[in-house]
């Protein structure tokens, strides 16, 4: 037992030391820079306020924003396990970001499908001029320093796999859960971040539409979460015997929260204080307000009562399927996305997931996997160039090419998120173990996995 | 002596409470509990998943009297807990073999007032 723990360390170890070491043996390599490319005298202070402060509405999403909404929904036993996860990925894909993973999803090209190690360790990343890419004379963000658009992404990173843990939550061995989520973090979330939104990525060249994260956080999230339910099985008593969530008042706080920090999420990946940031910030607000009102309608009308839980689901799922888009609808966009989020995923959740009998315990492919890809179609629908001059105008707006190539984007993370997460999960089965002891699953997580409990029985 | 064990709705509660005191009955343990008779609980529904758990909440009076008290103690709980509908609850009489009171080692009737 402990033999193999201290593998892992030594793993870690080694890959912290290949990080450090790339850049050097290619510094020698390292691009010109050239004249154009933007100076300390472009940073906009008030882009550069927007931005941190995003990033740090952004930190809140994952704790305690989305810690609060699964732990809310869990059983007693297993509410520290949630928020141990949540933040141990704060922790874990920081430092992941910092070592390798921001060089690897933005970092300099390679062939289109990943990014080098030429910034690992944040070398080469500045913290007070904006960043330049010499190939494509271009920046990621003019206006504000390196290091900030960096931090923003950072918590992207960190929030993604945090999405996943809601379909294996309450049965998932800790050890395993952090192993997948480093590898899955490097493996899955790097590429794809840098095909959508790295410079030189394939789907980005394309012309896929993706604001701020529909596909590489939503769709890659929830496609993951799906395949993570079917092969760790069922939680011990599914469906006949679970109890209900175990403190809802926390799951509210939790999805607050969320929609708080969702601000940040898509009104910050404006990378501006701009008008764009506005309209982002507008159009997040106005889906997030309908899909919530469309769930309770949808649960009013099929099972008689509106719901806490349901209003809180379906704002969460708005703001899922409105995140591609933000940057590039308008209100009536917003509202027919936030009606189609509040609709889709009442039905998976509801109709296809007691049919099919898989068990996402807290339906993280049901609001994010569903939500997301209606996002990134419905982007394809309702763009408008009168929002985003750099974006596309959609089917609606007389261009169905671009219905097609978000419908490309789609699949093709679709397929790499499946497959991947598929190889990765039984991979880390097979050398660690991903589920629990029966034993341990019944006792609880919060203490087999980590010796405490969330609540006394007496004083 | 006799150990009485009442289960009565939530919001009896305080009235009950203030016709034991009218009685002269000070003492009582009370517990939050939950429970079902034949008018069964109302099943509640997450994400459209209805619960098949049907249980009520309800309020457990436990009290240990000597056997003048047990006539007017019935009558408080059953005046202060009726309301004439289904679910009033039930109360249950019991034999007490022993009551000890920890503090001064006395037994039987004085060790319950």
């Amino acid at each position: 037992m402990m033999k193999t723990k201290w593998i892992w360390v030594l793993a870690l170890l080694a890959i912290t030391m290949m990080a450090w070491r790339a850049p050097a043996q290619s510094a020698g390599a390292g691009p010109a820079a050239m004249s154009v490319a933007p100076s300390a005298a472009a940073v906009n202070t008030g882009d550069n306020a927007w931005v941190l402060i995003s990033s740090a509405l952004v930190m809140l999403m994952t704790i305690p924003g989305l810690a609060f909404f699964y732990g809310g929904l869990v059983r007693r036993k297993n509410v520290l396990s949630i928020l141990m996860q949540c933040f141990m990925l704060m922790c874990l894909i920081s430092l992941q970001w910092i070592l390798f993973g921001y060089s690897l999803s933005f970092g300099p090209d390679l062939h289109g499908w990943i990014g080098s190690l030429h910034w690992a360790g944040l070398q080469h990343v500045s913290f007070d001029t904006p960043h330049w890419d010499p190939v494509t004379a271009s920046s990621y963000a003019g206006t504000i320093p390196h290091q900030t658009f960096m931090i923003f992404q950072m918590m992207f990173a960190v929030i993604t796999p945090g999405l996943i843990l809601g379909a294996f939550a309450e049965r998932m061995k800790f050890s395993a859960f952090c192993v997948f989520s480093l590898l899955w973090a490097t493996v899955v979330y790097d590429p794809v971040c840098h095909w959508v939104w790295g410079k030189g990525g394939f789907l980005g060249k394309l012309g896929a539409l993706d604001f701020a994260g529909g596909t590489v956080v939503h769709i890659n999230a929830g496609i993951a979460a799906l395949v993570a339910a079917l092969v760790l099985g069922p939680r011990l008593g599914y469906p006949q015997r679970m109890s209900p969530p175990h403190n809802l008042p926390f799951a509210v706080l939790g999805a607050a929260l969320l929609w708080f920090g969702w601000f940040g999420f898509n009104a910050g990946s404006a990378l501006s204080a701009s008008g764009l940031a506005t309209s982002a910030f507008v159009v997040t607000h106005t889906a997030a307000a309908t899909a919530g009102l469309t769930w309770a309608v949808m649960d009013w009308f099929f099972n008689k009562r509106p719901t806490l839980l349901g209003v809180i689901s379906g704002a969460v799922g708005g703001l899922v399927a409105i995140t591609p888009a933000a940057g590039f609808v308008n209100v009536l966009g917003a509202l027919g996305i936030g009606l189609g989020a509040g609709i889709l995923p009442w039905i998976f959740v509801s109709l296809v997931k007691p049919k099919l009998g898989y068990d996402d315990a807290l339906d993280a492919f049901g609001v994010h996997g569903v939500g997301g890809t209606w996002g990134a179609i419905a982007t394809g629908l309702w763009a408008t160039k009168a929002v985003n001059p750099a974006g596309a105008d959609g089917l609606f707006y007389g261009n169905p090419t671009q219905l097609l190539i978000q419908l490309k984007a789609v699949g093709v993370t679709l397929v790499y998120a499946l497959v991947v997460s598929f190889v990765l999960l039984k991979l880390v089965d097979l050398v660690l173990g991903l589920r629990a002891e029966p034993q341990a699953e019944k006792i609880g997580l919060d203490l087999t996995d980590h010796r405490e409990t969330g609540y006394t029985m007496l004083d | 002596m006799k150990y009485i064990v009442a289960i009565i709705q939530p919001d009896r509660l305080e009235e009950v409470m203030q016709r034991l005191e009218e009685k002269e009955i000070h003492l009582v343990t009370v517990t939050t509990v939950m429970g079902r008779g034949r008018q069964k609980g109302i099943a509640e529904v997450y994400r459209s998943h209805k619960e098949a758990g049907t249980l009520l909440k309800k309020i457990k009076l436990e009290i240990a009297v000597n056997d003048a008290f047990v006539q007017p103690m019935l009558a408080a709980i059953i005046e202060g807990g009726r309301t004439g509908q289904v679910g009033d609850g039930k109360i249950f009489v019991l034999n007490l073999d022993e009551c000890i009171r920890i503090r001064t080692g006395e037994t039987g009737g004085p060790a319950i007032g």
